[in-house]
């Protein structure tokens, strides 16, 4: 994968609306390499639209996203997308995996090697052959670490990847992201658990209502918040989840 | 009646041998449509689901409606286009078994496309942002589509030759019903039945019955199956 790294990620007062709704409003921020970000807020504060917008899935409707060196049209991916609830396509779950290293380029007699490199570091060598719309949630949500894992991105964007699984697949998820983290993969990650932030997350990026209210770092966000709204979020998140 | 019923019967167990001319003829046109359509119109509603342009929505309809042309109107067109004088009347296949081909395929195609499009469209809801965030163009995420609606897909194949298989009126008028050449399970029963010879119109109306009974417990199987093996 040719030319620099494509971070830091500029966001310029960045807005978007849909339906006449301001979603995002004016957010003016700058992702770096290095420590994992957390963009923490309650459901409807804009977490997945910003992502999305980050990811490049929705287009701004005013001002602009610049990436500091952006991806060529056509050209691999360099950032990954893991969602709420994986797609998986109607194939195996190595297929799965194969499928995203064609979609980027990767020549057949690579791909082998990466696919099963990528199943074993999420623990799902023994499934490789199984349909992947037929495993677990859980399981699903590993094969799409996977699928991102195989690419290597520089930046890895998730999205409350845990919602709708249990506590013991979401540890399994928790520790492939500490993984990604581990080997230098930029990671930026919606939730609104704060545990999960706690446990994953060196920044806080705080949304309320489609602002960006506070950032700052895990320690200081939780012990003290300088807003009003996130000391209200964290008060009436607890118990930690 | 009775007497009409085994007289058929005694056609289908004795495998007549005009009967089952007529048979493979029926099969060997309606087959052949099939393909024809499936060809190009499986690309033109994978197409047409993953793609935004204007009118696209009057185009939807246009297609939708079309999948209720009838077959005589069809018939008569691709008469008037093949016959002498007509802009194809050159390759001179008028009443022949490829005029009922092609006429079946007009027929079927905007059944296939239209289908097609929808499963393909309802798919690509679900996979978009996926495919988008892999990178994926939309040619590529139009022929992953294809292959991962392959099922519904295959139900959509064979609604269409259900519908080629059941029309008279296209390949009566293309066709000529000839006989020995041109004459199908669907004409021979119109000619029969007017003509008084129950037992042969009775005997291939079964066969057509199950010929449409098996072709739609075939699609309703592949479909358990396969959401049984890939969800």
């Amino acid at each position: 994968m040719s030319n620099g790294p494509i971070l830091p990620l500029r966001l310029a007062d960045v807005s978007f609306a849909a339906g006449g709704r301001t979603i995002i409003d004016r957010i003016s921020l700058e992702i770096e390499t290095g420590p994992s970000t957390i963009i923490l807020g309650a459901n409807g504060a804009g977490k997945s639209v910003l992502m999305r917008l980050m990811h490049g899935l929705l287009k701004p409707s005013s001002d602009r996203i610049d990436w500091y060196a952006p991806e060529r049209p056509g050209a691999p991916r360099k950032q990954a997308m893991v969602f709420q609830r994986p797609v998986m396509l109607r194939r195996s779950a190595y297929a799965n995996v194969a499928y995203a290293l064609k979609i980027a380029g990767i020549p057949e007699p690579q791909r082998g090697a990466l696919v099963r490199d990528s199943l074993e570091s999420v623990g799902l060598s023994h499934l490789a052959r199984r349909s992947a719309r037929v495993l677990s949630g859980g399981e699903q949500q590993r094969l799409a670490l996977a699928r991102a894992w195989a690419l290597h991105p520089e930046v890895l964007f998730l999205d409350e990847p845990t919602a709708s699984l249990d506590p013991s697949a979401t540890r399994e998820i928790e520790s492939v992201i500490k993984a990604f983290d581990a080997a230098g993969t930029k990671v930026v990650m919606a939730t609104h658990n704060l545990g999960q932030a706690r446990r994953l997350g060196d920044e806080i990026l705080f949304i309320n209502q489609g602002r960006l209210v506070e950032r700052a770092p895990v320690e200081q966000f939780f012990s003290k918040p300088q807003s009003a709204q996130a000391a209200a979020f964290i008060k009436g998140e607890l118990p930690w989840t | 009646m009775s007497e009409a019923l085994s007289a058929a019967l005694a056609l289908l167990v004795g495998l007549d041998s005009r009967l089952v001319e007529i048979v493979l003829l029926s099969l060997r046109v309606s087959l052949s449509a099939v393909a024809i359509a499936a060809l190009l119109g499986l690309p033109l509603g994978a197409a047409i689901a993953v793609s935004r342009f204007p009118g696209r929505q009057a185009v939807i309809v246009v297609l939708n409606a079309l999948m209720g042309l009838p077959p005589v109107v069809v018939g008569l067109l691709v008469y008037l286009l093949l016959s002498r004088a007509g802009p194809l009347g050159a390759l001179g296949i008028l009443f022949t078994p490829s005029a009922m081909v092609f006429a079946q395929s007009i027929l079927i195609l905007p059944i296939v496309a239209a289908l097609s499009r929808q499963a393909i469209e309802d798919a690509w809801r679900e996979y978009e942002e996926q495919l988008r965030s892999l990178g994926a163009g939309r040619m590529s995420a139009a022929l992953t589509l294809l292959w991962d609606t392959r099922f519904s897909l295959l139900t959509t194949i064979l609604a269409g030759f259900g519908r080629a298989a059941a029309e008279v009126g296209a390949v009566m008028i293309v066709g000529g019903n000839i006989d020995g050449v041109t004459r199908v399970m669907t004409t021979t029963i119109a000619l029969e039945t007017s003509k008084g010879d129950l037992p042969l119109a009775l005997g291939l109306g079964m066969i057509l019955i199950a010929i449409v009974i098996a072709v739609n417990a075939a699609a309703h199987l592949t479909r358990e199956l396969a959401q049984r093996r890939y969800g």
